[in-house]
Parts: C-alpha cells; sequence; structure tokens
C-alpha cells in the first residue's frame, strides 16, 4: 500500500547497536533503518529489550557499541547535541509521566515555551487545536490527576506532539490501561500514522500492530529475530522463534 | 482581709505590675529573634547540604549520615552546653550565649533540612527527568521546571514542622544565661514570690500563650499551603 516509500529518505538508523548493562548484553547487533514516514512496530517477549531498543534511539540509555543516527547526525547519551536531538525525537511512556504540578494546558506548552521559545499564546493555541483533535478541549485546566488512564496517554501524546518531532516513540502507551480505555489511546495513534507521522511503537495489541504497522519487528533475547510486513509476518512467521511467540496470543477451544 | 479576685488567685495580677508584661515580650523577641535567625541560616545551607546528599559518592553520603546521627542522637541541651561552655577553655572562645545558641540550632537544624530537601528530591521519580528529557529540555531546566517545583511542594509542609519544632526548643537557651521569655517569666515570679505566691501560673501560662501565637499562624500557613497544592 505505500510501494512510494521504498525511495524516501531514511530518518533514523540504528547500526550494530550494542547494549549491556552490569556484564548482562541487552541488545546485540541491533541494526534498522526508519524511512521518513514509516510506521514501525516492535513486538517480542517481555524482557526481550524492546522497550529499552526504543530508549536507547533517543539517548536514555547509554550504548556500549553502534550508532544510531537521526538525519546523519549522531544520538549519543549525554552528548553535547542531545537536548535538540531529542526534541525532534518525540517519546511517550507507558506510565503517562505527565508533570503532576502543571495543569493539561501547561503540560503541552513548557516544553515549546521553554525549548522552542514559541510565544505563550502560539503554543496555547496550538496546544488547544491539538487536544481538540483527540477531545480533550475541555480537560485543558484539569491536574493530572483528575483524568483517567487513558485521557492521561492522549494528554500525554499532544505533549509530544506539540514539539514537532519528526519521530515518535511509543514505549508500551497502553499496557497500563484498563482495556476500555486502550481503544481511545490507539485509535489517536492510527489517526497519526495516517497523517503520514514516522513512528516506532513497542505495543502487545497484536490487531493494532496489524493495523498500524508498515513493518514489523519481532525482537527476542536482544536481537532482531524477524522482521517483514504485517500481513506476512503475523498469517506466515518465517522463524520458529516468531511462531512461538505468536502461537500465545491464541487460544484453542476447550473440549467438552 | 484583702479580698482575692480572679485575677490574683490565677497568679495573672504580676503582667500587670510595672513593666512586666512588657518585658516578658521583649524576652519572646529573643527567643525569636534567635529561632529566625536560625531558621533563615538552616533553610539556606539545608537546601545545599540536601543536594549534596542526594549525590551518589560514598564519602559524602557517609560524613553526611554520621552528621544527620549526631545531630539526632546529642540532646540540644548538651550541644549548647557544649557549644558555650565548652569551647571557652579548649578554643579560648568567648562565645554570647545568643551566639552559641545561633550556631547550635543552625547546626541542628540544616541537618534536619537537609535530610527533608534530600528526602524530597529523591521522592521525585526519575521518569519525570526522563520525560522532560525527552521534550529536550536541558538538565538545568528540567530542574527549574520540573524538579524543583514538586520538591518545593513537598518541601514547605515538612519544613514548616521544622521550625515550630526551632521555636519551642528556643526555650532551652535559657539554660546557657540567655534572658529570653521563660527566663523572663522566671525572674517575675521570683521578684513577686511574697505579694502573688500564685503567679507561676499565671506567667508561664501566658508565656505558654505567647509561644502559641508565635507559632500558631506558621501551622496555619502550612495547612494553607497543602491545600492549595493537593492538586499538585
Amino acid at each position: 500500500m505505500r510501494e512510494e516509500m521504498d525511495n524516501q529518505e531514511v530518518l533514523l538508523t540504528a547500526e550494530h547497536l550494542h547494549k549491556e548493562f552490569d556484564g548482562t548484553v541487552i541488545l546485540k547487533d541491533m541494526n534498522l533503518s526508519v524511512k521518513r514516514g514509516e510506521v514501525i512496530v516492535i513486538i517480542g517477549p517481555s524482557g526481550c529489550g524492546k522497550s529499552t531498543f526504543l530508549r536507547c534511539l533517543n539517548g536514555l540509555e547509554t550504548i556500549q557499541g553502534g550508532k544510531i543516527t537521526l538525519d546523519g547526525e549522531t544520538v549519543e547519551s549525554g552528548g553535547k547535541g542531545i537536548a535538540g536531538l531529542r526534541e525532534r525525537i518525540g517519546m511517550v511512556f507507558q506510565s503517562y509521566e505527565l508533570f503532576p504540578h502543571k495543569t493539561v494546558l501547561q503540560n503541552i506548552t513548557l516544553a515549546p515555551t521553554k525549548v522552542r521559545k514559541i510565544p505563550r499564546g502560539e503554543a496555547e493555541k496550538e496546544a488547544l487545536e491539538l487536544l481538540e483533535r483527540v477531545g480533550l478541549e475541555e480537560k485543558k485546566n484539569s491536574y493530572p490527576r483528575q483524568l483517567s488512564g487513558g485521557q492521561k496517554q492522549r494528554v500525554a501524546i499532544v505533549r509530544a506532539l506539540a514539539m514537532h518531532p519528526d519521530v515518535l516513540l511509543f514505549d508500551e502507551v497502553t499496557a497500563a490501561l484498563d482495556p476500555e480505555m486502550v481503544r481511545e489511546v490507539l485509535d489517536v495513534m492510527l489517526s497519526l500514522a495516517q497523517q503520514g507521522r514516522t513512528m516506532l511503537i513497542v505495543t502487545h495489541e497484536m490487531s493494532f500492530a496489524r493495523a498500524v504497522a508498515d513493518r514489523v519487528i519481532f525482537l527476542d533475547d536482544g536481537e532482531i529475530v524477524e522482521e517483514g510486513k504485517p500481513l506476512e509476518f503475523f498469517d506466515h512467521p518465517k522463524t520458529e522463534r516468531a511462531q512461538r511467540f505468536l502461537n500465545t496470543f491464541t487460544y484453542a477451544k476447550v473440549e467438552k | 482581709m484583702v479580698e482575692f479576685g480572679l485575677l490574683q488567685n490565677f497568679g495573672f495580677d504580676v503582667l500587670f505590675k510595672g513593666s512586666n508584661m512588657l518585658r516578658l515580650l521583649q524576652g519572646l523577641w529573643v527567643a525569636l529573634r534567635i529561632s529566625l535567625i536560625s531558621v533563615a541560616l538552616s533553610i539556606g545551607l539545608g537546601l545545599i547540604v540536601g543536594a549534596v546528599m542526594t549525590l551518589k559518592n560514598p564519602v559524602i553520603k557517609a560524613v553526611t549520615r554520621v552528621y544527620l546521627e549526631i545531630v539526632r542522637i546529642l540532646p540540644q541541651m548538651v550541644m549548647l552546653f557544649l557549644v558555650f561552655f565548652g569551647t571557652t577553655r579548649i578554643f579560648g572562645w568567648n562565645l554570647s550565649a545568643e551566639l552559641s545558641a545561633v550556631i547550635v540550632f543552625t547546626f541542628w537544624g540544616t541537618a534536619e533540612m537537609a535530610d527533608l530537601v534530600r528526602g524530597s528530591l529523591i521522592s521525585i521519580p526519575r521518569h519525570q527527568y526522563e520525560s522532560g528529557a525527552a521534550l529536550g529540555m536541558t538538565l538545568p531546566q528540567i530542574y527549574r521546571y520540573i524538579v524543583i517545583p514538586q520538591t518545593v511542594r513537598r518541601l514547605i509542609p515538612l519544613s514548616i514542622n521544622l521550625i515550630t519544632r526551632m521555636i519551642k526548643t528556643t526555650s532551652l537557651v535559657m539554660m546557657i544565661g540567655v534572658v529570653e521569655v521563660l527566663k523572663v517569666g522566671q525572674q517575675i515570679i521570683e521578684a513577686n514570690r511574697k505579694a502573688s505566691p500564685n503567679a507561676a501560673f499565671g506567667v508561664f501560662a501566658t508565656v505558654f500563650a505567647l509561644y502559641f501565637i508565635a507559632c500558631w499562624p506558621i501551622s496555619l500557613l502550612a495547612k494553607q499551603l497543602e491545600k492549595r497544592w493537593k492538586d499538585a
């Protein structure tokens, strides 16, 4: 469906990425290149390193080998231009992490006014437009603790969007939500994908992954085991490990 | 036969003799002056020491730990005696009683304040720093807009509690000869032993009321701030 993507520019790359912590190897020789407008879903068993991989991509984790680049610039934790690069890599966390002492509107406008230095009025205008798109404009003066989990996560997405990032990273953003709230968050993400945003999504929602992904990456034990188009991957996984993983999501009918 | 009135029965009459009430208020001012100077110094130093205590350096950790334990274990009165009487011979220092009191209360207050600052700082989850960083904020910006405002909100009710404790504890400084409100009270009682044998009740009750008037507004302020920041 998105054949034109093949000749589009590469935005984000990871080359031979190696990450270890206290002698334990967490990611080994990871290679990935993300094209502008591409939506990549990363799945895998828990503890496989998928969240760590995402956190490496915006320098929240140090890496022990390899290289990450955004538009040709090296992303390095603690590096000189890291704040400037992170501005362009939005991230949404599983636990929302809104700022509890600020209202919804202040949460969204803080970074645009302080980091991008745009005037408050302008930042607020844009924040309200974005809030309206996720159906939360009437919550602009609420504090995070007054919101439901799904509402908090939608605000967190808006907060990331307000920085006009080139790439968005989603780290299991629905894992902490009640089932009925998962949908409202996934719908927002689907509409972002439709707008042509570049996104990397770590998730356990398989039917959502199938719907939203241009490419699925299956991670196990710190390495990429298989990758492919969603329909191929979900219907005909090539590797035994991927088959086993996908089987954990299906149940055989109980015979009575 | 002298007719005993209510004021005399409870010993409040001495307060209206001469300038006794004024003297008590002057004594209160001495107590408050010592505590306010100590509180101001303790807050300033406590903020710095508390921030230093969050560093992972093992030497700093050990030193501050020992400091805090000493302050917690040692009774304030022993510290007062040590600084006021002890240093005179050993170091040849001739510290005034009031200065000794300020030194001891600042030494104590700084440790307590630093521990409150440390506790409030480490109670801010790591994810708050990360979500600021993920938005492209620099570390100074993260502290200024995210960490410090949240720390202050947690800190204020706790430090107000410490301030009232420090004001109350200044009553100990009469033991090293500072003529503060409690000492003035004793002097008034002594001077009127014959004429008003019940003065002890009236005078100490008044001292109690004066401490109450000094500390109550601070407690109210703490409650008010807690209510205002409940949302945060």
